[in-house]
């Protein structure tokens, strides 16, 4: 791997150094505070009542019962939100209880408040309600024209994309159906938030989020108070992957707090926490791929259908992100993409890493394999042939500006070696290294090996004319010693991706000032935006890098450099300066605007790309269908490496989210019902499924983005996936339309 | 909510008669996980970790005895010489933390289809030991085991430990679950090659109501080795596959299909047994 590049050489645990977290060693040693950990004297328990069928006419509420309960100090339902009585993302469609209708198994009915979290058990258990259970609508496909479950309608967005010659076709064209099941983000740390009511009238909340100012907002109108009365405070994550973008518990624990006007916390249990947020969209697939005899791409054909589940949340974004990337990073002239999100009585889905581009690079991945196979052609080098660049232009009619390594990325993960593996070489018997591990199922002359390489990418930052613009606020002094501080605000969530790290670097490599504190992330500063899409780095980190420049700027102006020399603040003598006391600066950042997509699905919609290639080995027993990757070698588009253990740390993770949608993470649906709410039967990877990944970081430094940097979080979650099955199609010579594959797909197809 | 902490088996029983309903705790790797799922809310708890009794293992008249505290932990580590099935499947269980708290009492109190250590204790012939006021009796676990998480133990009865024959061959235990570790079985099978007594003996899980066994599989493959070369004819070990296959009865859920289940263990079957055969 690369060992990125100093921005300025010299600045201890600057920028380009892989500089320590400062909640690292916390989390390691069990020190660190989560949001499960708050407490406040005199707390009360929260506890949500949630429909146990995922459609339903809710005929009545009995709550007396309940109430009458010594202990319980609030019973609250949907009659008593004073404001807004829905909220929602994009689109305030998700009741903030259920009233008259059950959407999905899981909706909440009421919240209860009691002195001990086992009272307000019992008392949720005692609530009475009258439910008239209604046939759910679950296939997503039926929905489109099935009578509405919503006065909203069932189609949350429909999104045809058209572009170039629509009559064109190739010579030689392939086809295929393809389908997603339903991905959890199965983060550790569950939903949990503590609320407080203020003499005013408002409320704090302390609470794990992705993105406080949109919580605020949210929180603010069902709780019928303006946004200055909602305070929100960041509190420890354990984890998010878009499943924090959404409301929760917030408004539940807020309205429980201001009924009862004392401090109300809520933790949701692991299996409360799977009903309680969003999921990654299951899709269904089709594509035709079109292509000249030499494997030039001559148009891609493609439908998505996305099941939304019961309310939008994000859905219209996810879907304009599978359109717009539905053909993968490739040039592509002509292109009709037809892709629907649809409202379902399923569990709703919306933001998880990757955001739309994870399933439909399945699809076009597992195309390209097709098409190499139809053109007799090697699947790299066709990928290659077709590799987009920059100048190049997107099926939305976007020209590629910035960078756009595809070729970079595929050759990187190409010539990786496999280091301890001999290609005919499975492990010893015995060891648990080969397929079904622990379970000591396989002998050496069971297992088959097979290598598969997938390309992604998605967009970085908000698209379609939104300005998720950051603020920041740095501060530098001296402190008791005499010796300058800098102090960073900023509301930007840590949900475990390094911006506190990368904000102490950035500090120290602008401004050279060592000691950098950073004040928690709350609403009393500006929206950071969300911590999602890859755009932290990017938004966040402009905007400490504009205040950081600010403040130099300051500095210089206090030495006697008139205009303000920002570069040289490094050889001004800060001390002195700040003997005349602090200098405080706020800066916002936003990226160039993007437009909204026109009903062609044209436009220029995104800021930026990020790229990465991934190639897996897997070994297979297709006896026992049992599989396990043995090795992932990535080449990852990264603009530039701020702090190249946190980036390696991203694709480690992602890969090991992409590996588990590839063969065993799925929330399983029977009529709407979740029949796997647990870390017993929701399976994610575990040390013996992960295999060693090397990573080449291509650093091309990326115009207009601070410091030359992409976001790298999602990238390596897009085209592992597809890498993995396709090593496993060619280990077995199995179609495998389906992720996750599962054993008896291929140990029963093969019998 | 009363906690008993006897430390001897007298104790234990006496806590156990004055209240029958009460939750026995050994290792907690199921009852608590059925506490906090609110699927169980016990009246009363008998923790079991003092009762001296329980622990460890020993072996009299070429038999066995395993107490019921021992951990999978221990089975892991300290017992692979003595009961390599047994050990096999014990690494098999959830993750370290899980095993060094899980008991094989605990296994055999909880009588999953999927309990990890029951297809290798049906394998041995294990009789379950257990103690009450009337006197202590032993049941063989094909008898103790009579459905999905359903034991013969009497409400007053304790289990104490498993005893079974010592016995010289080679052995082999495999389990499927969609995952490499830290897995439900999906699919389980033991087998031992019993040298000493010249018979196969088998065990399969997950594949029925309770852990299942095919006599006439072992009768077969039995007659057909060659115990003194330990070999055995390629379509005998095939015919012992299918055998074992034939003799599930397994169900669809979420975690597998009937189909896979029964054609899993076939395999399995077949190739433990070819590991335990000479090359």
């Amino acid at each position: 791997m690369s060992t990125g590049t100093e921005v300025r050489p010299g600045t201890r645990s600057g920028l380009g150094q892989s500089v320590r977290r400062p909640d690292g060693t916390p989390k390691v040693t069990g020190t660190f505070a989560f949001s499960s950990d708050l407490f406040a004297r005199g707390m009360l328990w929260g506890r949500t009542l949630r429909s146990p069928h995922p459609a339903a006419r809710i005929r009545s509420i009995d709550t007396s019962i309940a109430e009458r309960m010594p202990g319980v100090a609030s019973v609250l339902t949907a009659r008593d939100v004073p404001g807004r009585p829905t909220y929602g993302l994009e689109h305030a469609d998700q009741p903030v209880f259920a009233s008259e209708t059950v959407r999905f198994q899981g909706e909440p009915i009421a919240v209860v408040a009691a002195e001990h979290p086992e009272l307000a058990l019992r008392a949720v258990a005692a609530i009475e309600v009258d439910y008239e259970v209604v046939t759910p609508l679950t296939d997503a496909e039926a929905a489109i024209g099935a009578a509405p479950i919503h006065p909203d309608g069932n189609v949350f967005r429909h999104l045809h994309l058209r572009h170039g010659d629509l009559d064109a076709v190739g010579a030689v064209s392939v086809e295929g159906s393809y389908e997603v099941g339903m991905q959890d983000q199965a983060f550790l740390g569950p939903e949990s938030g503590l609320a407080i009511p203020v003499d005013d009238g408002g409320v704090e909340l302390f609470i794990s989020t992705q993105w406080l100012h949109v919580d605020r907002d949210q929180v603010a109108a069902c709780l019928g108070l303006p946004p200055e009365r909602v305070h929100l405070t960041l509190s420890g994550i354990g984890g998010a992957f878009g499943a924090r973008e959404d409301v929760s518990l917030q408004v539940h624990v807020c309205l429980l707090a201001l009924r009862t006007g004392r401090p109300v916390k809520m933790l949701y249990s692991r299996e409360e926490s799977f009903h309680g947020h969003v999921h990654r969209h299951p899709a269904r697939l089709w594509y035709r791929h079109h292509a000249d005899p030499d494997g030039r791409l001559v148009k891609v054909e493609a439908r998505i259908v996305l099941d939304g589940g019961a309310y939008a949340s994000s859905s219209t974004a996810v879907i304009g992100n599978a359109v717009c990337f539905a053909a993968g990073p490739y040039r592509v002239p002509n292109a009709d993409v037809d892709g629907w999100a649809v409202r379902t009585n399923n569990p709703p889905c919306g933001a998880m890493r990757g955001f739309g581009a994870v399933q439909v690079c399945f699809g076009h991945e597992a195309q390209m394999d097709r098409l190499a196979a139809a053109l007799a052609m090697d699947p790299v080098e066709l990928r290659l042939r077709n590799a987009l660049a920059p100048g190049d232009e997107l099926p939305t009619g976007q020209v590629i500006t910035g960078t756009a390594p595809v070729r970079e990325v595929i050759e990187a993960a190409m010539a990786l070696e496999p280091p301890p593996l001999a290609a005919t070489d499975p492990p010893a018997d015995g060891t648990m290294d080969l397929p079904g591990g622990a379970g000591l199922t396989a002998t050496r002359a069971d297992v088959v090996r097979g290598t598969g390489l997938a390309v992604g990418f998605k967009n970085l930052m908000y698209s379609e004319g939104f300005d998720d613009a950051s603020t920041a606020n740095v501060r530098v002094e001296l402190d008791h010693r005499g010796e300058p501080l800098a102090t960073v605000h900023c509301a930007a969530a840590e949900v475990g991706q390094g911006f506190v790290t990368l904000a102490q670097q950035i500090v120290r490599s602008v401004l050279g000032v060592e000691q950098v504190a950073l004040r928690p992330a709350d609403t009393t500063i500006g929206s950071a935006g969300s911590t999602s899409a890859s755009r932290q780095t990017w938004m966040s980190g402009g905007a400490v890098e504009l205040a950081c420049l600010a403040v130099a700027e300051a500095l210089a102006e206090r030495a006697g450099y008139g205009g303000g020399a920002p570069d040289e603040v490094l050889d001004l003598d800060v001390v002195e300066l700040l003997r005349e006391g602090p200098i405080d600066r706020t800066r916002a950042h936003h990226h160039p605007p993007t437009e909204p997509l026109d009903e062609d699905g044209q436009g220029d919609a995104h800021v930026s790309f990020a790229f990465a290639a991934h190639r897996a080995v897997v070994d297979v027993d297709p006896e026992l269908g049992l599989v396990k990757v043995r090795h992932i070698a990535t080449g990852q588009d990264v603009g530039r490496a701020l702090n190249p253990q946190a980036v390696i740390g991203q694709i480690e993770g992602g890969i090991a989210q992409g590996l588990g949608l590839a063969v065993m993470e799925e929330m399983l649906l029977e009529d709407g019902r979740l029949r796997n709410p647990s870390f017993t039967d929701y399976l994610i990877p575990t040390a013996l499924d992960m295999p060693p990944v090397t990573a080449t970081l291509i650093e091309q430094p990326e115009p207009g983005a601070p410091f030359g940097a992409k976001g790298v979080g999602e990238p390596p979650t897009i085209s592992s996936t597809p890498a993995i099955v396709a090593a496993i199609r060619a280990a077995t010579g199995l179609e495998l339309p389906r992720i996750p594959v599962r054993p008896e797909h291929i140990a029963l197809a093969e019998a | 909510m009363p906690i008993s902490r006897p430390t001897d088996v007298t104790a234990t029983l006496d806590a156990l008669a004055a209240s029958p309903d009460a939750d026995l705790l050994a290792g907690g790797t199921d009852l608590v996980v059925e506490v906090n799922l609110d699927r169980r809310r016990p009246e009363h708890v008998i923790a079991l970790r003092r009762v001296t009794e329980l622990a460890g293992h020993d072996t009299t008249d070429g038999r066995l005895r395993l107490g019921a505290n021992v951990t999978y932990s221990e089975v892991e580590h300290d017992l692979a010489q003595l009961v390599p099935g047994l050990a096999m499947a014990a690494r098999t269980v959830g993750s370290p933390q899980i095993r060094n708290a899980g008991t094989l009492g605990g296994n055999l109190g909880t009588a999953s289809p999927a309990g990890d250590t029951l297809p290798w204790l049906l394998a041995m012939d294990a009789e379950v030991e257990l103690a009450s006021p009337e006197g202590d009796r032993s049941v063989p676990l094909a008898n103790f085991l009579t459905g999905p998480k359903s034991t013969a133990r009497r409400p007053a009865e304790l289990i104490t430990g498993v005893r079974l024959p010592r016995v010289e061959g080679p052995q082999h235990v495999s389990k499927i679950g969609p995952r490499n570790a830290m897995v439900i079985s999906v699919a389980c099978f033991a087998i031992v090659l019993d040298t000493t007594n010249r018979r196969v003996r088998t065990g399969m899980g997950a594949v029925g109501p309770t852990v299942l066994r095919s006599p006439d599989a072992e009768r077969a493959v039995t007659q057909a080795l060659d115990w003194d070369a330990l070999t055995c004819p390629e379509d005998a070990i095939d015919a012992f596959g299918r055998a074992c296959a034939e003799a599930t009865a397994p169900i669809t859920d979420h975690r597998s299909s009937a189909e896979y289940r029964r054609h899993a263990v076939g395999v399995l079957a077949r190739r433990a047994l070819r590991r335990c055969l000479s090359t």
